[in-house]
């Protein structure tokens, strides 16, 4: 169940994607570690899956966003328009604040 | 999971007999009957039995409760979010309460909903959206049922955020440069569903004439809304 508060980025916010390697029931695929996006929007505090998925349940409420990436930056020969983008939930603890792109677009 | 199958399956599993000729029948000839599809136990489904009776056993739940259940994940079915969506075209106020909370909204209208949260998705002229969940299968199945084997497939998962314009035109849907596609992951704690741009040519339609003009794959957004074929 979700509750309120706890944001730390706001929406539009530049965030890099971590990879923490971590195994298990992990909720962030793959193919966005290391990437950035920005945040789209908060959803609110939930209870860590990674930790759920164990039975260890009842713990600390952590923040989760959905983050928003141009599909160019996931997929450098992504053969459709500049405009498309993907949108997914990420976990405060897999995000870290990115510096402004070098080029505004 | 899913329980979509007969959970009838309480009987002794004896299987000494022939389960292909034991009609009672002296002759051959052939029969339109369908074939058993309940002989052998899947590995799920004798899970889910053996499962159920120790939660029974143990006083956890009751098999009154397990049916329930399973009578509610049969009511599901993609024509209850396209009721939601009529509703949205057709009432500004309910579309935004939709919009800010699908669960509440989807509740409003007495669905039974099991999803912890379910967020809808609004296309608009610009901006096309598409939902898949790479990591596993997740679905609001309360609003649309089981999702189709294709949604479930590792080439869906995989492709359509990789090339979800191509996937999208085997779809038959072909979306200009100018319109944004945009792909949501369902990868952690949301469930999503779209609400397509309401057709041109709809208006002063019922409710219930609206609904019918929104298929399963229309919530998932491989689909728009339109006449079903037949």
């Amino acid at each position: 169940m979700r509750t309120e508060g706890g944001a730390v980025y706001a929406v539009g916010d530049r965030v890099r994607i971590k990879d923490l390697g971590k195994p298990g029931h992990v909720r962030t695929p793959l193919y966005v570690r290391e990437k950035t996006g920005v945040i789209d929007s908060y959803v609110g505090q939930f209870e860590n899956p990674e930790e759920r998925a164990y039975g260890r349940v009842g713990r600390e409420h952590i923040p989760l966003y959905r983050v928003r990436l141009k599909q160019r930056d996931l997929w450098p020969d992504y053969a459709g328009p500049e405009r498309d983008t993907l949108v997914l939930e990420i976990y405060d603890h897999w995000l870290e604040r990115a510096a402004p792109p070098e080029t505004q677009t | 999971m899913t329980h979509d199958h007969d959970h009838d399956h309480d009987h002794d599993h004896d299987h000494d007999h022939d389960h292909h000729h034991d009609h009672g029948h002296p002759h051959a000839h052939p029969h339109p009957t369908r074939e058993d599809d309940d002989l052998e136990l899947t590995y799920g489904e004798a899970k889910f039995i053996a499962l159920r009776a120790m939660l029974i056993e143990k006083g956890v739940v009751t098999a009154d409760e397990v049916r329930r259940r399973l009578e509610i994940n049969d009511r599901a079915g993609p024509h209850q979010g396209a009721r939601m969506v009529a509703r949205a075209w057709l009432d500004p106020d309910y579309k935004a309460r939709m919009l800010g909370d699908g669960k509440k909204a989807a509740i409003e209208l007495g669905i039974q909903v099991t999803e912890a949260e379910v967020m809808a998705i609004e296309n608009t002229p610009d901006v096309h959206n598409l939902v898949v969940c790479t990591l596993c299968s997740c679905y609001p199945r309360s609003l649309l049922g089981e999702p189709p084997a294709w949604y479930v497939s590792k080439a869906y998962r995989s492709r359509a955020v990789r090339e979800p314009r191509k996937v999208l035109r085997e779809f038959g849907l072909e979306f200009p440069a100018n319109v944004e596609v945009r792909v949501h992951d369902s990868n952690a704690d949301l469930r999503y569903m779209i609400l397509p741009l309401r057709p041109a040519g709809t208006e002063g339609m019922t409710e219930e004439e609206l609904a019918a003009l929104v298929s399963r794959d229309c919530l998932v957004g491989a689909a728009l809304p339109g006449p079903m074929p037949g």
